[in-house]
Order: structure tokens, then C-alpha cells, then sequence
């Protein structure tokens, strides 16, 4: 039974995974106000990537290939959200500088 | 299995060229730099997906790489370009920068 049910449950976490990429880039392409793309594209771009990246930790050949792309998944994350929160800043800055100025010298 | 690990990275290609049309159009230069976060994260996507089709396992190397680099990029943007740091002392500084 696992032989045929592990190839269907890897096309389904693919096909899934590619339409949470496509969902996340046509926010991008739609949404009218920058922190709105940058809500699109962080949250539904990665939540696409970790369904992709189970999907591939079940073909990986060895230990090591598995333990490399769960290291991928997790620089990706921290990288996507990192820079998510400094151009989110960088908006909010340049839209409200005097505001912003006093929110953030705390 | 190949051929659908290869047509999920045709698909995650063509996400990448919505992508192109909006730095062309984006308004500002944060909308531009957002275009750089999803090569980022749709790129490490697409070479995870190649080195699986593809048999490479080098191509694991390239997306850990790609996967830095994009904040890389992004923390060069808001320090030099948007300069969120002086911007703190000195708020004209935004207005100056900002727009270009």
C-alpha cells in the first residue's frame, strides 16, 4: 500500500505547494498598498516552500541530503522573514517619518 | 515522478516572471526590493525542485547561497538605500532617499 500511496501523497504536497507560490506571487502583482504584497508574498510564498520541501524530504536519497534541505527550509525562513520586517520598517518610515520616529524610540 | 518535478519548476518560472512585471511597474523602491525577497524564496523553491529532477545535488548549495544573499540584498537596500538607521536621527534624510 505505501508503495503507491507515497508518490500520490508527494504530487498532492507538490501541486498544493505550487498553488500557495502562485496565490502568494499574484498578491504581489494585485495588491494595491506595499505592507498588503508584503503580507502576500511572505506568508503564502513560504507556507507554498514547506510544502514543497516535505514533498522532496520524501525522495531525498540519504540522511545527510534530508538534514541539508531542512536547513535550506529553515534559512529560508528566517532570511524571508527577516527581510520582510526590514522593508516593512523602511515603508513605514519613508510614508510616516514622524510617527514612525516616535514608535520606534522605545 | 521526474517529469512532474520538472513541470513544478517549469510552473514555479512562470511565477517568477510575474515578478519581472512588477519591478517594471513598481512604484517605489521597496516594491522593487520585494521582488527580490520572492526570487528568494521561489528561487530556493525552484533549485530544490532541480536537484531533485535533475540528479544534481549541487544545486542544494546554490538555493542555500540564493537563500542568504536575498536578505543579504534586502539589509543592503533599507541600510544604504532607505538608510532606516540615520533616518532615526535625522528624518529628512527619508525624504531625500527615498524615492529613487
Amino acid at each position: 500500500m505505501i508503495e503507491w500511496l507515497l508518490p500520490v501523497v508527494q504530487v498532492l504536497l507538490l501541486v498544493s505547494g505550487c498553488i500557495f507560490f502562485a496565490l502568494g506571487t499574484l498578491g504581489l502583482f494585485r495588491f494595491d498598498d506595499t505592507l498588503c504584497r508584503i503580507h502576500a508574498l511572505t506568508k503564502i510564498d513560504n507556507l507554498g516552500l514547506g510544502l514543497i520541501t516535505l514533498a522532496l524530504l520524501m525522495m531525498t536519497p540519504s540522511l545527510a541530503s534530508s538534514l541539508k534541505t531542512l536547513l535550506i527550509w529553515w534559512v529560508a525562513l528566517a532570511a524571508s522573514a527577516t527581510s520582510a520586517h526590514l522593508v516593512a520598517r523602511a515603508v513605514r518610515m519613508h510614508e510616516r517619518p514622524m510617527q514612525q520616529r516616535e514608535r520606534c524610540d522605545d | 515522478m521526474t517529469l512532474v518535478l520538472h513541470l513544478v519548476a517549469l510552473f514555479l518560472l512562470l511565477t517568477l516572471m510575474l515578478g519581472f512585471v512588477r519591478i517594471w511597474r513598481g512604484p517605489t523602491a521597496a516594491d522593487r526590493m520585494l521582488a527580490s525577497q520572492l526570487f528568494g524564496t521561489t528561487g530556493v523553491a525552484l533549485l530544490l525542485v532541480l536537484a531533485e529532477a535533475q540528479q544534481m545535488p549541487s544545486l542544494r548549495d546554490v538555493a542555500l547561497i540564493l537563500a542568504v544573499l536575498a536578505v543579504f540584498s534586502v539589509a543592503a537596500f533599507v541600510t544604504r538605500v532607505v538608510r532606516i538607521e540615520s533616518a532615526r536621527s535625522d528624518r529628512h534624510a527619508v525624504k531625500g532617499n527615498g524615492d529613487d
